[in-house]
């Protein structure tokens, strides 16, 4: 279609920046810093989800943690039972699809409304916070694996496909984070731009219309509602790969709510915006973290408002238009300039006109 | 005309909210290759039929058949699938994305890739819409924007068109292409329009159905029924 193969284009020069970065950085970043990315890749893969289903697809989900969270869990049970890491991301990713399906069956096919959705889903991600605050004790294990209440459990390193022994190292964990973030957001962006992704966008749009051409609309959000769960899975594996432990708090209400930020903060409808907006204000409450003359939770608020007042549209696609409008400004001084030039002639055919 | 068969029928359709009865015990038919008028005064039913043809509304009693197939509380992509173009009173399009998109959406829901893009391309042509072609139809004004509609509706050749005032808030020269279009359309396709515009439905219909309080009041020529007197009580009275 027109127009949308240049957005993919967009899509893939992006991608391969984020790789010419995932090459260099090793040699321009330090170890620590490489370390810890792994675990912002997490999160911006969280973003991208939401990125997702609510920029593309009109679905305000409130507890995308949820999925995020039971992502990392099931990893983290999974690859301790099995011992290795290959299957659990496998079996990780199908819990939280699943779980998906039957939710979103329930509540596109019952026709619940929008903003019964962004309830529902947040509550299901506190309850599973609250749920497994709870599960302190040996007495409760999955396998092998202590689910360890308000602590958490340890989420196994990554080894090397066929081989539990070899475990990866923390810079090669890096590296696999990295281009599955990559691979993820190139299949978002290709996603978006296939008949499915259109009519997923259209439904955003306008519900009834779409219905009235002849698509189950019930379908289409069940499906991106499931690809979406299944991406925030992703998402929860590498980060709890990258903290080594998985705790309660990926359901928390603050990571839910920081998700959203996200997702305003980069800009609905645009996928790269989310991932750095995630990347960028996990620093920005790092390094506010070192600090004690301002509270972090009061800079995000603040950031929050003031995007909402003065950038509704985010980040990504304030640039975009910013960057539409220059273009289209000096389009139309070009068409002037043609203008004053063809003055003269377009006196002629008048003349032309008049004697005719 | 040809009379071959009833394609669109209702049984004693009825669609109340608390007690309002919009449409009451209707009986209606829809021959093949017919194009019938709605008309009525404001507040006649005539949307709220539509919605129940559509399966927008499911209808308190009553029976929908379209083709032998029984619609009533069918979903409205169910009625659609059935090769049913629907136009709502209220536009209804995709705001945020180009003409193009919109009709290709329309299209493709038929159609492979390669033939969408033949004839979503064929029909901004048909409708005169290739300068907004890439404009977001957000921006567009409310005539244009009726058009696109209408061109999403023709892009997915329909062969039976349902559309609610089509031509509302459109300037006299648009409201003509619209009447031509219209005509255009039922040489393949059985139609329902609903309609105020008495010069316009003059032009397009040839049997009219006079909707008044949920009820079908009269059917017949536009010309027998403004000369009937009921009819001008319940109507032309009320627009004069
Ligand atoms: N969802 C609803 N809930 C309650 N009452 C409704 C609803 N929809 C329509 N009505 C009522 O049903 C009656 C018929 O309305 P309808 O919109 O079908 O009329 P209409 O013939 O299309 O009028 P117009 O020419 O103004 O479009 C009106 O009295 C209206 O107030
Ligand atoms: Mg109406």
């Amino acid at each position: 279609m027109n127009g949308m193969f240049g957005q993919f284009r967009g899509t893939l020069f992006a991608a391969l920046l984020a790789l010419i970065f995932t090459i260099a950085a090793p040699s321009i970043l330090e170890f620590f810093t490489i370390i810890t990315l792994t675990q912002v890749i997490g999160l911006s893969i969280l973003a991208l989800s939401l990125a997702l289903i609510w920029g593309y697809g009109g679905i305000l989900c409130f507890g995308q943690t949820a999925f995020f969270g039971l992502g990392a869990y099931s990893y983290a049970i999974a690859a301790v039972n099995i011992g290795g890491s290959t299957g659990a991301m496998f079996i990780a990713v199908a819990v939280a699809a699943a779980f998906a399906a039957v939710l979103g069956y329930f509540a596109f096919y019952g026709k619940i409304s929008d903003v019964y959705l962004a309830v529902i889903t947040l509550t299901v991600s506190l309850i599973m916070y609250s749920l497994i605050r709870r599960t302190s004790g040996p007495e409760y294990k999955i396998g092998d694996a202590l689910l360890g209440g308000f602590n958490g459990t340890g989420a196994p390193p990554l080894n090397v496909p066929g081989n539990a022994g070899a475990v990866l190292f923390p810079e090669h964990t890096f590296y696999v984070a990295m281009v599955a973030l990559i691979l993820l957001y190139v299949f978002c962006g290709w996603l978006v731009n296939t008949h499915f992704g259109r009519v997923c966008v259209s439904i955003r749009e306008n519900e009834i219309r779409a219905e009235l051409l002849g698509y189950d609309t019930r379908a289409y959000k069940l499906g991106i509602f499931t690809v979406g769960a299944a991406v925030a899975a992703i998402g929860g594996i590498f980060f709890c790969i990258g903290v080594t432990r998985v705790t309660p708090d990926v359901f928390s209400l603050g990571q839910a709510s920081l998700t959203i930020i996200w997702v305003i903060v980069g800009g609905r409808g645009t996928l790269a915006g989310p991932v750095l907006a995630a990347f960028g204000l996990y620093y920005l409450t790092a390094s506010l973290g070192t600090q004690q003359v301002v509270n972090t939770s009061l800079v995000l608020g603040i950031i929050l408002i003031a995007f909402v007042l003065l950038a509704p549209r985010g980040v990504v696609p304030g640039i975009e238009k910013l960057a539409t409008a220059r273009r289209a400004g000096r389009r139309n001084r070009a068409k002037e300039r043609r203008m004053r030039l063809r003055k003269p002639r377009g006196g002629i055919s008048e003349d032309r006109h008049e004697t005719g | 005309m040809r009379r071959g068969e009833v394609v669109l029928e209702t049984r004693s359709l009825s669609m109340h909210f608390g007690g309002v009865r919009a449409v009451d015990r209707v009986d209606f038919q829809l021959w093949e290759n017919e194009l019938r008028c709605l008309i009525g005064p404001n507040g006649a039913g005539k949307s709220t039929f539509f919605k129940c043809l559509t399966g927008q509304l499911v209808p308190t009693i009553g029976d929908v058949v379209i083709r032998d197939i029984h619609v009533a509380g069918r979903e409205p992509h169910e009625v659609a699938g059935l090769g049913v173009g629907i136009k709502t009173q209220v536009p209804n399009v995709f705001d945020g994305l180009t003409t193009r998109e919109n009709i290709w959406l329309s299209c493709r829901r038929w159609h492979g890739a390669r033939r969408t893009d033949a004839l979503t391309s064929e029909t901004i042509e048909r409708l005169q819409l290739g300068e907004f072609r890439s404009r977001q139809v957000g921006s567009l004004s409310h005539g244009q924007r009726q058009w696109v509609e209408l061109g999403m509706v023709v892009a997915a050749q329909p062969w039976l068109v349902l559309l609610d005032e089509p031509a509302a808030g459109m300037t006299h020269e648009e409201t003509d292409r619209t009447a031509e279009l219209i005509r255009e359309i039922n040489e393949d396709a059985a139609m329902i329009v609903v309609e105020h515009d008495m010069n316009f439905i003059r032009r397009i219909s040839k049997k009219v159905t006079l909707f008044h309080e949920g009820r079908i009041l009269m059917e017949g020529t536009m010309d027998a029924i403004s000369k009937d007197r009921r009819a001008r009580d319940v109507y032309l009275g009320h627009r004069a």
